[in-house]
């Protein structure tokens, strides 16, 4: 509780005493079990000090006893929202140390799968952007755009949200006939909802007041705490793996990298706003030419990785995901590690926030879009 | 044609001849309280209600539909279950006051509901200084919500009690200012008073620009006093969980809801009585035919339209709009809508002045 002190008439300034709170781990806008431990004067913050571990269930772990087949359901579980994505890394990550070739189809289908899921993803956090910055409406004007991508998933693989598509040599099936009809029809709606985003949130000048100049991040802080992602992106460290390390179906495509250079809310909004644009244009260019062919490149009955070292990386919505395998040569990993992109998001938030408001750190925490079993594993 | 002295007058000579004038006093003064006790009952259910099918309807969702006719009756079954959940009081909580802020904040909504006209005779306190009452009375909840942050001993509370107490201070002045700006043209604080002046036009019409600007900055700043999105700073729930009842479950939480429901109901109010003539009639200059047909509706219809269409605004704003941060809220207050209202009064001035008003 703050403590007003006051010092006489020949002082004339007034002590108040800087008190703590708990953010979480119950909090509305923590997304999850997160809890920040806030030093606060007032209402400005002073320190913000990330306390994890609430979901931890120690996936790591969990990797050196079940085959790789086995692994790669367990990244569906980290962040649940780029689901897709990570399941890739995993599959890549083994495809390449077994030196799978896997078809063209298998690749593009990726490819545009991994678009949808990071649409639907942005279309989460814009909503819950609003719903943190008090604007309730957008939530479910988010959600309801994301509600296509969704039925096409389940119509595709049967699951909505974790998805667990790919297996190590290509897909789990092969896509739905109606896989195609149905993202255009998504693609063309969404073409016209996008801008009604920009109508609702971007140009609202209390939006933009709460968001411009707030939480400024510069591009040495994000390359020192490896902030990547759109949040990176959005502070000018060009860090997209799609167009640094290019996988799956991405060198075929044309698409912008979105880099921005302001580093505040604003731009790690616009950042994602921007990207869902982009996304739009790759799957635009990639569903009229999936090849005909395989969606699986056979592979043996047990996947034991030669001994050695394997590194993938990934764009997921949130940033730069890692795969890192060691492999003794047996049928699990000696030891899996994953490099989150929340994880390193986070621990920029004490050097964002500070100086800031209570409800700049909301604003700053959205903006970054934590999903906190990402962060946990 | 449809006054209501006649029936208050009625009900008065019956009680004087029947009882000594004590007791019929007292009697009075019974029914008028249980009127109003039930009216701001059904007034906050009814609000409850409407504002969840408007707020669904923004956002492509139904809304409650199942309770009742088209969900009517969910604002009553959540009462029930609020009335039959368990009063949770925080340990190391001041208990008398954290018991005593829900009633201060019903007392001040409720008080402020006794001075408006309804229709022609309507009213339960017709005094000479109505909207300075209201103004006065209003402050009151102020209390209540800090009361509720500072015994709940609970910093999120805490802290969304003291954005209380600064953003409600500050908007007063917006309020007041805004409200005697009109004050120069009506030249009656007594709310009846107001109302017969705009029997020939309401001075949404009659007071040209000022009039206008005032009504909007009245909006505006009469939206923050009561601690509605986008101003909704006390209770935001995206930072503060629920700010200053966070620590209220039950039927103390009712009470804190019913106040907000019954304080948009007021400020709609007074914003209809004083820019859009209270319960006078729409008419147009001299369209015989179309005045006759707008007279042959209820005054009390007309008040109620008015309002209606005022909170529907209110609750578009809240359902629309972001909320700002503290101290962009301040400055709002301090270096536009200040000034702004400063000058619309003196603007109001010269021409009330000068004549040049309907």
């Amino acid at each position: 509780m703050s403590e007003l002190v006051l010092t006489g008439p020949e002082t004339e300034t007034a002590l108040t005493q800087e008190y703590f709170i708990n953010m979480g781990p119950q909090h509305p806008s923590t997304h999850g079990v997160l809890r920040l431990v806030l030093t606060i004067d007032g209402e400005i913050i002073r320190r913000v000090e990330p306390h994890i571990g609430y979901i931890h269930r120690s996936i790591e772990k969990m990797c050196e006893h079940d085959s790789y087949r086995q692994i790669v359901h367990l990244t569906d579980r980290m962040d649940y929202l780029s689901c897709h994505m990570n399941n890739e890394a995993v599959c890549l990550a083994v495809e390449q140390a077994l030196q799978i070739e896997v078809p063209e189809r298998v690749k593009v289908i990726r490819t545009i799968v991994s678009e949808l899921t990071r649409l639907a993803s942005h279309q989460l956090w814009w909503g819950v952007m609003g719903m943190d910055l008090g604007a309730i409406t957008s939530f479910l004007y988010g959600f309801r755009d994301r509600e296509m991508i969704n039925d096409i998933f389940e119509e595709t693989c049967g699951a909505r949200l974790t998805m667990n598509y790919n297996v190590p040599g290509g897909l789990m099936f092969d896509i739905h006939p109606n896989f195609q009809k149905r993202t255009k029809d998504f693609v063309a709606h969404f073409c016209t909802k996008l801008p009604e985003y920009d109508r609702l949130l971007s140009d609202n000048p209390i939006f933009r007041s709460r968001t411009e100049g707030v939480g400024y991040l510069s591009k040495e802080d994000a390359i020192g705490y490896g902030v990547t992602g759109p949040s990176g992106r959005a502070s000018g460290f060009a860090c997209d793996v799609r167009k640094r390390l290019p996988y799956s179906a991405y060198p075929q495509v044309e698409f912008t990298e979105i880099i921005r250079t302001e580093g505040d809310c604003f731009a790690r909004y616009k950042a994602r706003i921007l990207e869902m644009w982009e996304s739009l244009r790759i799957i635009e260019q990639l569903i009229d030419n999936i090849p005909e062919g395989e969606f699986q490149a056979p592979t043996k009955q047990v996947l034991k990785l030669p001994k050695g070292e394997y590194y993938q990386r990934v764009e997921t919505a949130r940033g730069d995901f890692g795969v890192y395998i060691i492999s003794e040569g047996n049928k699990s990993p000696y030891r899996l590690k994953f490099r989150s992109p929340g994880f390193s998001n986070l621990f920029v938030l004490d050097k964002v926030a500070r100086g800031s408001k209570i409800a700049d750190l909301v604003a700053i925490m959205s903006t970054f879009d934590y999903v906190m079993p990402d962060i946990d594993r | 044609m449809y006054d209501f002295t006649p029936l208050v007058q009625a009900i008065q000579n019956y009680l004087s001849a029947h009882f000594s004038p004590g007791v019929a006093t007292a009697i009075e003064w019974t029914l008028v309280i249980l009127i109003y006790l039930a009216f701001y009952a059904v007034l906050g259910l009814v609000l409850v209600y409407v504002e969840r099918r408007i707020c669904a309807f923004f956002q492509l969702r139904l809304g409650p539909n199942r309770v009742g006719w088209q969900g009517t009756f969910q604002t009553v079954a959540d009462a029930i279950k609020l009335l039959l959940k368990e009063p949770v009081t925080v340990n190391k909580a001041d208990k008398l006051l954290f018991n005593l802020a829900p009633f201060i904040i019903s007392l001040a909504a409720l008080m402020v509901l006794s001075v408006l006209p309804f229709a022609r005779g309507l009213q339960a306190f017709d005094i000479n200084i109505g909207l300075l009452f209201i103004i006065a009375i209003s402050s009151i909840g102020v209390v209540g919500i800090l009361l509720a942050g500072w015994s709940s001993n609970n910093k999120y509370a805490l802290i969304g009690a003291m954005r209380s107490g600064a953003q409600i201070v500050s908007y007063e002045l917006s309020v007041g200012l805004s409200l005697i700006t009109m004050v120069l043209l009506t030249g009656t604080l007594q709310l009846s008073g107001i109302i017969e002046s705009q029997a020939n036009g309401w001075w949404i019409f009659k007071g040209h620009f000022p009039a206008i600007a005032a009504f909007f900055l009245y909006i505006t700043a009469s939206i923050a006093e009561i601690n509605r999105g986008p101003f909704d700073l006390p209770e935001a729930e995206s930072e503060l969980t629920a700010g200053f009842h966070t620590e209220y479950s039950g039927l103390k939480f009712a009470f804190f809801f019913l106040a907000e429901f019954v304080n948009m109901f007021t400020v709609a109010a007074i914003a209809a009585t004083v820019f859009f003539g209270g319960w006078m009639p729409f008419h147009i200059g001299d369209w015989e035919a179309f005045n006759r047909i707008m007279d042959f509706i209820p005054p009390i219809i007309w008040f109620f339209i008015k309002v209606a269409a005022i909170i529907f605004l209110m609750m578009w704003f809240k359902w629309t709009f972001p909320r700002l941060r503290i101290d962009q809220l301040l400055h709002l207050e301090w270096k536009y809508l200040m000034p702004l209202n400063l000058m619309n009064l003196i603007l109001m001035a010269i021409l009330v002045y000068l004549g040049w008003h309907f």
